[in-house]
């Protein structure tokens, strides 16, 4: 079957998708985002975390078939997201979340390397690397959408909510305690800004 | 495989008719795992997720009227008030992106004894209106169980709503998991007062091949609650009735040993949560809270 | 230009900041964080080649039989399909492989010996076509007895897990069924246990832990024009893998072409090969590339997993609480292939008395062959069981004595100069007591935060956390202590090197680093320390670190905690010899301009080479102009030998680590759950050349040891062998919510026998966590718990 849906703003198409693939298998093999993990493939580990129609949602428990005339946002769009939301006015308020509208809205930017060098990034994407967040990096991309999102509709967690927002995320490298200051960071950089 | 995306209840409906072998799929969180671990090979997907009223609900005078396809984030975030017990037993399922795509219809259409909505449904009293082409019908929820993973639904029905009474008085919900967040119960209790009816309803998970009701407990819970005058003089509620209370309910599992846990644990578990639950519930009833509420 | 003007080659002083920066020492960021981000990092699922295929394998879905036949006719025959290999199709004689023995067979001949073991590979155009294909291949199996334990392994009459055994150990062992077995004698236990006025025995089980690697077995094998082919691929070691692959393609090692891709973790699960020699098999019977991703399904087969094991321990204290004597018997059960078992068994002997002072030991460790999953590598290796079981009997000891616990083993810790029971002198520093001492200082988390936050409390800080199941009631807080001793790098003689080729050169008029190894980053942060090394030793700003691959030599595996020190060893010691060179080419060039090019010390710091005084020499650039100079060494750490076979006498490893614990737990006693509130650790790490990363690998690893200590095992059917829970589902690892605060103290004390004095630190705080809070627990309920992991109806006596 064929599948039409927006990925970071921009429209894609899929076509001979078999019907029992995965959002995340769209992603990943057919339309060259591998930034989404396949860690686990039953919704245990939050690794392969998007944002469908501005939910945080498994990928791979979406069906493809699922997705058709829908807004996906993944890692790969998250810093132009950040960007567009922050020129917009962000969140500031911590009163809102991304509506569809929004999320229809938002047109991304294109990256400028492949290495990533001179990538802009995202404040949580910052905060990840510099509180060293990252080790294996396998969680990463799934911990920042989630992250991001958090941090829009609570500008000011408390541990505890972070934790609770991060559950879905499992990382068997770092035991959380730098993904806790990356995220305490983050929301520390967010409130210096505003 | 064929992908089938009804634009409507009707067309659903219809395509359900026609291909009763058709498995729905809406959060896919179910689903979606059978498939990618090869368990599962459905001839048809009948994705749910273009169908908008699913979810919708509707608070009226006496129920409140769930679409089967409301994501437990929406419960969480919506219903406390209403649905007391329901929104506790949806913020212990699995984790925030499960919760965002996951619904009660879902919950039902698996009939797992392990589902988290269960036991909260039973204790609150509910019926969940299926359909098919042939028209529409209310189950109620004590019927709905029929074995393990099996419900009451004929093979071209979908699960429209599920129509929950509101809350009349407190309710609770607990859930024994070996981790602290996205786990599947071990067992699970869920406790409702009905202050209105001066009737308590239970629900156990887990515990048993379907999802059960602890009715002897009930029984004699409502009976001594009324043969004291509890609900009316507000007194705590007597160790030796809580204890007793809590091994009868323990007495209505029927568990296995499984990866999860041992049969005698669900059994215990299943009664230490039977008498907290009714003692937060009771102190609640009585105007003192308990100093910690479950956050919903 | 010189910056001043003054002669090129002239000294001049040495302005303040222009020390290199980013060197060792310093917290530098990741060279692959932006990537890792960005979602860009190409890990090895992540491959993809026009045209490729896609690889599945059929696995036994039984645990022990014979295969009668197999036919492939109708998954061949399927539209889509492009190949099917069973073991009648493997190209040469060699179809066996393994890292020390060669036991493991490619694909099942003739037999299976545990459930999961690959039998069939197809290779198609879509993975579904590859799924559905390899389900219609059938297999007709003639099951067989399994044996799954001690007894059933060495029972007189049991079946042979491998007939015919060949191997090095197999002369030394009581039954075949037993792949290799040490003792180590020292002292005379019998006669020290009459001092013992206390004795105290136990008895230890250590559930199966699995890696849990977040990224899967997975690669892309690209067939080449040469013949030859190209696997790019998630391993710890890629020479290893290169030495067993080869020869089952029949090609020389030339003709395998590996490159490191992103790794998703590893912590000793890809030690063993997964999928590599089936997806080469595959891209060149087919020519086409040839991608292989397990799912986590498969992953829990795919791989080795920690040792299960028995241990049984028997200590004695006198009146003052000075041990007397250790007797103690390891079983770990090794499964259907040797793998790593070797190695382990060697560890858990000789590390089995921890970090105590013991004289008069008499210790037996074994690995099983039975059918159960295969088990081998897992950080920790062979020291986690062990540290479980004497940190036990060191809360029981100290009981039984009177004394405080930490005490109790503070005063029977080892220190610098302690010989250890395999008669090696401890000859670096082992702060074992100070160790103890700091966990036990720091501050204790405060009591019973749900208790004092009134209205404001909620059920996340509480045991069960959101499941609700507590407000209170219950609940019993705990404290316990551990503290362990994990042995760093190769043992035993194995002869331990890594490979490091460095190049110097200016590019675009700056002076610019390489650093090429073959080591394999797997999230440690190996790459983000080669940098430091580079620009400490060379004194430049711009260090490239090129993709580990087969084309520079060996670096040995990432485990053992060993990569910093040896092939950090080796980037320093080839940042050294450029060094020479390029010191060499100053003094041609410029020697006759001032006396100190020949008579001082001289280093190269901020682009510059400079005196030891501090005088400035000249700019690297203008050293080099145009020459790249260009090292590649290898460098190994001084050697150990083997252990003695009767004794276990021997100066077996090369480096000793160590940390300790303190775990605060609160218990829900009622309905045995716990929630973890603290897990203080203090390590020394000799030299924490980022301690950035440091914290992030103690942390990691006490969680891993926690993960152990309260949920995570592999559950294996006793009756049929078969594993149970092959699931993220059902076999847990912690959540953020699991997790508690992890507050660490680091203590470098110099090892002068290594690189910076440095010491390898990934494993040590994976030991000795799970006893700590096994401990608390304990302190906690009142309860012996003698296994682990500890289930709630451990804690609830159902």
């Amino acid at each position: 079957m064929r599948v039409s849906f927006t990925v970071n703003g921009r429209p894609q198409e899929a076509d001979d998708v078999w019907e029992g693939e995965s959002l995340l298998y769209v992603l990943r093999e057919r339309l060259g985002l591998p930034g989404s993990k396949n860690a686990c493939e039953q919704g245990e580990c939050g690794s392969c975390t998007v944002r469908l129609d501005g939910v945080p949602v498994c990928s791979c428990l979406v069906a493809a078939g699922q997705v058709e005339g829908r807004e996906v946002v993944t890692v790969e769009g998250l810093a132009d997201f950040a960007k567009q939301r922050a020129e917009r006015g962000g969140c500031a308020s911590g009163a809102c979340g991304t509506s569809l509208q929004d999320a229809q809205g938002w047109a991304a930017q294109g990256q400028d390397s492949q290495t990533g060098e001179g990538a802009e990034l995202s404040p949580v994407q910052q905060a990840f690397i510099d509180a060293g967040a990252v080790q294996c990096g396998f969680c990463t991309p799934g911990l920042l959408v989630a992250a991001d999102e958090m941090l829009e509709r609570n500008p000011n967690p408390s541990d505890a909510d972070i934790r609770e927002a991060l559950s879905g995320n499992l990382c068997r490298c770092t035991g959380y305690e730098t993904i806790m200051d990356a995220v305490r960071l983050a929301a520390a950089r967010q409130g210096e800004v505003v | 495989m064929d992908f089938l995306r009804p634009a409507s209840w009707e067309e659903a409906l219809a395509a359900k008719a026609e291909h009763p072998t058709a498995v729905p799929i809406a959060g896919g969180t179910d689903v979606m795992v059978e498939i990618n671990f090869d368990h599962r090979r459905p001839e048809y997907l009948l994705d749910l997720n273009r169908i908008g009223d699913l979810e919708e609900w509707e608070v009226g005078a006496e129920s409140v009227r769930l679409g089967a396809s409301v994501p437990y984030t929406k419960i969480m975030e919506n219903l406390r008030g209403e649905l007391p017990g329901l929104a506790l037993a949806s913020h212990t399922v699995a984790s925030p992106q499960i919760r965002n795509r996951g619904g009660v219809g879902g919950n039902l259409g698996t009939a797992s004894p392990a589902g988290d909505a269960h036991p909260a449904l039973l204790a609150a009293g509910a019926e969940v209106e299926v359909e098919s082409v042939r028209g529409s019908r209310l189950i109620p929820i004590d019927e709905f169980y029929t074995g393990v993973k099996r419900n009451a639904l004929a093979a071209d029905e979908l699960i429209r709503a599920v129509r929950i009474k509101k809350a009349d008085g407190p309710q609770q919900y607990s859930k024994v998991g070996t981790r602290n967040a996205m786990v599947i119960a071990v067992c699970a209790f869920g406790l409702a007062l009905h202050p209105e009816t001066r009737t308590v309803r239970t629900g156990i998970g887990s515990a048993a091949p379907t999802p059960v009701r602890a009715k002897v407990a009930e029984e004699f819970l409502n009976a001594a609650l009324e043969e004291g005058g509890f609900w009316d003089n507000g007194k705590i509620i007597t160790p030796s009735v809580a204890k007793q209370f809590a091994d009868l309910c323990a007495g209505a599992c029927n568990p296995i040993d499984d990866v999860r846990g041992t049969a005698s644990y669900r059994r215990h578990a299943v009664g230490v949560m039977a008498r907290r639950t009714l003692t937060w519930t009771w102190e609640s009833y009585r105007g003192t809270a308990a100093r910690t509420e479950g956050v919903a | 230009m010189p910056s001043n003007g003054a002669p090129i080659g002239t000294p001049t002083k040495v302005t303040q900041g222009s020390k290199t920066k980013g060197g060792i020492g310093e917290s530098t960021l990741r060279p692959d964080g932006t990537l890792k981000v960005t979602g860009e990092f190409a890990y090895s699922s992540d491959m993809w080649h026009e045209d490729m295929l896609w690889g599945q394998i059929l696995r036994s879905t039984v645990a022990h039989a014979e295969i009668v036949s197999i036919d492939t006719s109708e998954a061949i025959a399927m539209p889509g399909v492009y190949a099917v290999m069973t073991y009648d199709d493997l190209p040469t004689d060699v179809r066996n492989y393994g890292l020390e023995i060669q036991d493991t067979p490619v694909l099942a001949h003739g037999k299976v010996r545990h459930h999961g073991e690959p039998v069939a590979i197809v290779a198609a155009d879509h993975p579904e076509t590859a799924r559905r294909a390899a389900a219609k291949i059938k297999v007709d199996y003639r099951e067989l007895p399994v044996i799954t334990d001690e007894a059933s392994a060495t029972a007189p009459d049991a079946i042979l897990i491998h007939e015919g055994r060949d191997d090095h150990h197999v002369g030394h062992v009581p039954h075949p069924n037993i792949v290799h077995r040490q003792p180590i004698v020292r002292g005379n236990v019998e006669e020290a246990a009459k001092k013992a006025d206390f004795v105290v025995t136990g008895e230890y089980t250590f559930g199966m832990q699995d890696q849990a690697f977040l990224g899967p077995e997975s690669g892309l094998a690209v067939p080449e024009e040469d013949g030859g082919v190209h696997l790019y691929v998630a391993t710890q070691w890629l020479h290893s893998d290169l030495r067993q692959i080869a020869p089952v393609l029949g090609l020389p090692e030339s003709k395998v072409r590996m490159t490191l891709s992103g790794v998703g973790g590893a912590f000793g699960g890809r030690e063993d090969l997964s999928m590599q020699i089936h997806a080469c098999l595959l891209a060149l019977r087919t020519g086409k590339p040839v991608k292989i991703v397990y799912n986590r399904f498969e992953s829990f087969f795919g791989h080795v997993h920690r040792h299960p094991a028995k241990l049984h321990y028997e200590h004695g204290a006198t009146k003052d609480g000075r041990l007397t004597h250790l007797k103690c018997r390891i079983v770990l059960d090794g499964g259907a292939y040797a793998s790593a078992s070797p190695a382990v068994v060697g560890n858990a002997s000789s590390l089995s008395v921890g970090p105590y002072v013991v004289d008069d030991v008499d210790i037996e460790a074994i690995a099983l062959y039975t059918n159960n999953p295969p088990c081998g590598a897992m950080r920790g290796f062979g020291a986690v069981q062990a540290c479980f079981a004497y940190e036990a009997q060191m809360d029981k000891l100290a009981d039984a004595v009177g004394m405080d616990r930490v005490e109790f083993r503070q005063l029977n810790a080892m220190e610098q100069g302690t010989i250890m029971p395999t008669g090696q002198p401890v000859d670096s520093p082992a702060p074992v007591a100070e160790l103890l001492r700091r966990v036990k200082a720091m501050p204790m988390p405060p009591e019973q935060q749900w208790l004092s936050a009134g209205e404001e409390a909620d059920v996340r800080q509480l045991p069960g956390g959101l499941s609700n199941t507590t407000h209170g009631e219950g609940v019993v807080r705990g404290v316990g202590y551990a503290v362990g001793i994990k042995n760093v790098g190769f043992s035993e003689g194995f002869d331990d090197y890594s490979t490091a080729r460095v190049r110097m050169e200016v590019i675009a008029g700056e002076p610019v680093a390489t650093v090429h190894t073959a080591m394999a980053e797997v999230g440690q942060g190996g790459v983000t320390v080669h940098a430091q090394i580079a620009r400490t030793e060379l004194g430049v700003a711009q260090v490239t670190i090129r993709p580990a691959d087969t084309q520079v030599g060996s670096a040995g595996s990432t485990s053992a905690s060993r990569q910093t020190y040896v092939t950090g060893g080796a980037v320093k010691n080839s940042c050294e010899l450029v060094r020479e060179k390029v010191l060499e080419i100053g003094r041609r060039r410029f020697g006759s301009y001032h006396p100190a090019w020949a008579t001082a010390e001289l280093l190269l710091e901020g682009g510059k080479v400079v005196t030891d005084g501090g005088e400035v020499l000249a700019d690297l650039v203008d050293v080099l102009e145009d020459e790249a100079v260009e090292v590649e060494a290898e460098w190994r750490h001084r050697p150990t030998e083997a252990f003695d076979l009767r004794t276990g006498q021997g100066f077996g490893h090369v480096q000793y680590s160590f940390a300790a614990h303190r775990a605060v737990v609160e218990v829900d006693t009622e309905l045995g759950l716990v929630k973890v509130i603290e897990l203080a650790c203090a390590q020394d790490v000799g030299k924490a050349l980022n301690p950035l990363s440091v914290i992030g690998q103690i942390q990691g690893g006490t969680t891993q040891g926690l993960g152990v200590a309260v949920m995570e095992e592999i559950i294996v059917d006793p009756k049929t062998a078969k594993v149970k829970n092959p699931s993220f589902t059902d076999y847990l690892i912690p959540t953020i919510l699991d997790t508690p605060t992890i507050p660490v103290e680091v203590l470098e004390l110099a090892d002068d026998h290594a690189p910076y004095g440095l010491r390898g630190i990934g494993e040590a705080p994976t030991l000795s966590s799970t006893p700590a809070v096994l401990a608390a627990i304990r302190d906690a309920t009142g309860l012996e718990l003698n296994r682990t992991p500890v289930r709630p109806e451990h804690l609830t006596g159902t």
